[in-house]
C-alpha cells in the first residue's frame, strides 16, 4: 500500500510539473492574446459606457435605439454579408469541385488564378471594379459597342457594385477551405457508392457533399464574419448609399467628441458576430470546422 | 561648457535674435499638394524672415489633437484645420484662444477668423456641371441644380452634412441671408432634408472626399455635382469637362489653430501673425487655387487680375456667396449630421 501511494504522489507531482511547463511554453502566446485582444476589447467595452460628460452612461446605446438609422445600418450590414456569402457559395462551391476533380497540374494552375487576385491589394481591386463598371467604364463601353445594350447600365455606386466587389474579394476565402475538404475525400468512396448502385447524382449528394460541408461551412462562416467589418469596398463601390457599420464607426468618431459613441457600435457588432457564431455552432460542429475533432 | 557658451554667443551675434533663442514651432497640416502649397507660400518664407525653426508634419485632423490634449502629450504647436471642425474643437476646449493682439487681422474678412482659429485660405463649395451637356453658362442657381426637368442628368451630392443643407434651402427659395436662421431649429433642418429627399432619386453618388467628386466629373460618371472649387480647377486642367460658378456658393475657409497646452504657444502666435500678413498670403494662389483670407493680399500687386477673378475670396466672387456660419456648425452639426444620416439610410 505505501509504495503505491508514493507512486501516486510522484505521478501527481510529475503531472503538475508537466502542466506548469506547458503553461510556461504557451505563456508568450497567452500574454500576446491578452495584450492585443483582451485588453483592447475590454477597454472598448468600458469606453462604450462612458458618456460625453465622462460619467457612466447608457447614452451611446440609447442613441442606437432612438435613431432609426442605426437599425437600418445594421440591417444593411447583415444583408450585404448574407448576400455576399450566398453568392460566394453559389460560385465558389462548383469551382472548388471542378478544381478538385482536375489532374494535379491543371488544378494547381487553377489555384494560382484563384490566389493571384488574393495577393493584390484590396484597394486596388476595389478601384479596378469602379473603373470597369462605371457609366463610361470598360464593361458598358464594350457592351454598347457590341450592341448588347443601348444605354449605359448602372452597375456601380449601388448595392450591385458593392456585391460584385465584395464577392470577388471574398471568393478565395470560401474556395480554399472547401477545396481542401474536397481533396481529402477519397475517390474510393464515390467508387464504392457506384458499386452499390448509386447514380452519380445520388453518390454526389449522399456521399461527396456531406463530406465536403465542413470545409464549405468553414469558408462561408469566414466570409460572413469578414464581411461584417468591411469598409473600403462598400465605401468606394456603394456610392454613399450602402452604409455599413464600419463606416458609421468612422463617422461617429468624427462626429461625437468621445470614443464611446464609436465603441458602442463596435461592441454591438462584436456581440452580433458572436451570436452568429453561437447559432452556427448549434447546427454545425465547429470543432470539425476548425479541424479539431474527427 | 565654455566652448558651448562661446558658440552660443557667436551664433546670437551672427543670427537674428529669434534664432538665438532657439525658437521653433511644429506645424501639422493635411499633406499632399495642399501642404506643399502652404509650405512654399507661407511656412518656408516666414521661417526665414522670423528665424523661427519650422518642423512640419501631416496629421489626421482634430481627432489627433484630441488624443494629444487628453493624454497631456501635446507636441503640435500649430494645426491646419477646416473651419467647422476647428470651431467645434475650440468649443471642446482643445484649442488655445488666439491672441489677436499679436496676430493682426484688421484687413481680414470679418467672418474668416474666430476665437480659436485664424483663416489661412478660402475655398468655396460650389455646384459644377459638364459644359458639353448644359453649356458653359448652363446653371446659375441651386434651384437649377434641383430642376430635373430643365436640366435632366445624373447628380452627385455630399455624403456628409457639412455644406449640404444650405444649398437645399436656397433651392427651396430661402434667401441666402436667411438660410442660417431657418436652419436654427430641427424643423428647419428637416425642411432642408426634405428638399434633398426630393432630389434623391436623381443623386447617383453621395461623395465623401474632394478627390472623389473631382474624379466623378473627370470620368463622366455624373453630369453635375457639388464640391470644392480648387478640385474642379485641377480636374479641368487634367482635361475633365467641368465648369462651375461662385453664384450662391458657400464661402468657407481653412484655418490655423493652436492646440491647448502647445509647447511653444507664444512662438506659435508670433508665427501665425507672420503668415497672416498679406506678403505671404499673396503667394498662395501660385501653388493652389485657393484665395487669401487677408483682404490686403489683393492690394500687393502679386495676384494679377485674371488670377484674382478665379479665386473664391476675390471681392467680386465673395459678394456672390454665402459665408459659412461657424456658430451654426458649433451648435447644430452633431444633431444635423445624425438627421442627415437618417435621410441617407432611408
Amino acid at each position: 500500500m505505501p509504495t503505491s501511494r508514493v507512486n501516486e504522489t510522484g505521478l501527481r507531482l510529475d503531472d503538475r510539473l508537466e502542466r506548469l511547463r506547458l503553461f510556461g511554453l504557451s505563456s508568450p502566446a497567452i500574454l500576446l492574446i491578452l495584450v492585443v485582444l483582451v485588453i483592447p476589447v475590454g477597454w472598448l467595452f468600458y469606453v462604450s459606457f462612458v458618456g460625453a460628460d465622462g460619467q457612466f452612461s447608457l447614452e451611446n446605446y440609447q442613441r442606437m435605439i432612438d435613431r432609426a438609422s442605426y437599425a437600418r445600418i445594421f440591417a444593411t450590414t447583415f444583408k450585404v454579408s448574407f448576400l455576399t456569402t450566398g453568392i460566394c457559395i453559389l460560385i465558389g462551391y462548383p469551382l472548388a469541385y471542378f478544381m478538385s476533380q482536375l489532374p494535379p497540374r491543371l488544378a494547381s494552375l487553377c489555384m494560382i488564378t484563384v490566389l493571384l487576385p488574393f495577393w493584390t491589394s484590396l484597394l486596388v481591386r476595389t478601384y479596378a471594379w469602379l473603373v470597369l463598371l462605371q457609366r463610361q467604364g470598360l464593361v458598358n463601353d464594350w457592351a454598347i459597342g457590341l450592341g448588347l445594350w443601348d444605354e449605359p447600365i448602372k452597375m456601380v455606386h449601388n448595392m450591385t457594385g458593392t456585391l460584385i466587389g465584395m464577392v470577388h474579394i471574398m471568393l478565395p476565402f470560401l474556395i480554399l477551405p472547401t477545396y481542401g475538404a474536397m481533396k481529402s475525400i477519397s475517390r474510393d468512396y464515390m467508387k464504392a457508392a457506384s458499386n452499390l448502385g448509386a447514380t452519380p447524382k445520388t453518390a454526389f449528394w449522399t456521399v461527396f457533399f456531406p463530406l465536403s460541408t465542413p470545409g464549405l461551412f468553414a469558408g462561408a462562416l469566414m466570409v460572413f464574419i469578414l464581411c461584417l467589418g468591411f469598409f473600403v469596398t462598400p465605401a468606394v463601390l456603394g456610392g454613399g448609399k450602402v452604409i455599413m457599420v464600419s463606416m458609421k464607426i468612422v463617422s461617429n468618431i468624427e462626429l461625437f467628441v468621445n470614443w464611446g459613441a464609436a465603441s458602442a457600435l463596435g461592441v454591438v457588432l462584436l456581440s452580433l458576430a458572436v451570436i452568429v457564431l453561437w447559432v452556427a455552432s448549434r447546427f454545425l460542429n465547429l470543432d470539425q470546422i476548425s479541424g479539431g475533432g474527427h | 561648457m565654455k566652448q558651448k557658451t562661446l558658440a552660443t554667443i557667436v551664433a546670437s551675434l551672427l543670427a537674428t535674435t529669434a534664432m538665438a533663442d532657439g525658437k521653433q514651432v511644429t506645424i501639422a497640416s493635411w499633406g499632399g499638394s495642399y501642404q506643399e502649397a502652404q509650405s512654399k507660400a507661407l511656412f518656408e518664407p516666414a521661417a526665414i524672415a522670423t528665424g523661427i525653426e519650422v518642423k512640419q508634419e501631416s496629421y489626421g485632423g482634430m481627432s489627433d489633437v484630441r488624443l494629444q490634449v487628453e493624454t497631456g502629450q501635446v507636441t503640435l504647436d500649430i494645426v491646419a484645420s477646416g473651419s467647422g471642425s476647428a470651431a467645434r474643437a475650440g468649443a471642446e476646449g482643445l484649442l488655445e484662444e488666439l491672441d489677436y493682439g499679436v496676430i493682426d487681422v484688421t484687413d481680414f474678412y470679418p467672418t474668416l477668423y474666430s476665437k480659436y482659429c485664424v483663416g489661412g485660405d478660402v475655398f468655396s463649395t460650389v455646384f459644377s456641371w459638364n459644359p458639353e451637356i448644359y453649356g458653359a453658362d448652363g446653371l446659375s442657381s441651386w434651384a437649377d441644380f434641383w430642376d430635373v426637368e430643365k436640366f435632366p442628368g445624373r447628380r452627385a451630392y455630399r455624403g456628409g452634412v457639412a455644406g449640404a443643407l444650405e444649398p437645399a434651402l436656397m433651392a427651396d427659395g430661402v434667401a441666402p441671408e436667411d438660410v442660417y436662421s431657418v436652419l436654427g431649429s430641427e424643423e428647419g433642418i428637416e425642411r432642408a432634408l426634405d428638399k434633398i429627399r426630393e432630389l434623391r432619386p436623381f443623386i447617383d453618388v453621395f461623395w465623401t472626399s474632394g478627390a472623389q467628386h473631382a474624379q466623378l466629373m473627370k470620368d463622366g460618371e455624373v453630369d453635375m455635382t457639388t464640391g470644392w472649387n480648387g478640385r474642379f480647377d485641377n480636374a479641368a486642367k487634367d482635361g475633365a469637362k467641368v465648369t462651375y460658378t461662385f453664384n450662391q456658393a458657400l464661402l468657407d475657409y481653412d484655418c490655423f489653430g493652436v492646440p491647448k497646452g502647445a509647447p511653444n504657444r507664444d512662438t506659435a502666435m508670433a508665427f501665425l501673425a507672420e503668415i497672416s500678413k498679406p506678403e505671404y498670403q499673396d503667394d498662395l494662389p501660385k501653388y493652389i487655387t485657393y484665395g487669401p483670407t487677408n483682404r490686403a493680399a489683393y492690394a500687393t500687386g502679386v495676384i494679377d487680375a485674371a488670377t484674382a477673378a478665379a479665386l473664391p475670396s476675390s471681392p467680386e466672387n465673395a459678394a456672390l456667396q454665402l459665408p459659412i456660419s461657424l456658430e451654426w456648425y458649433a451648435e447644430w452639426e452633431t444633431i444635423a449630421a445624425e438627421m442627415y444620416q437618417e435621410m441617407l439610410t432611408e
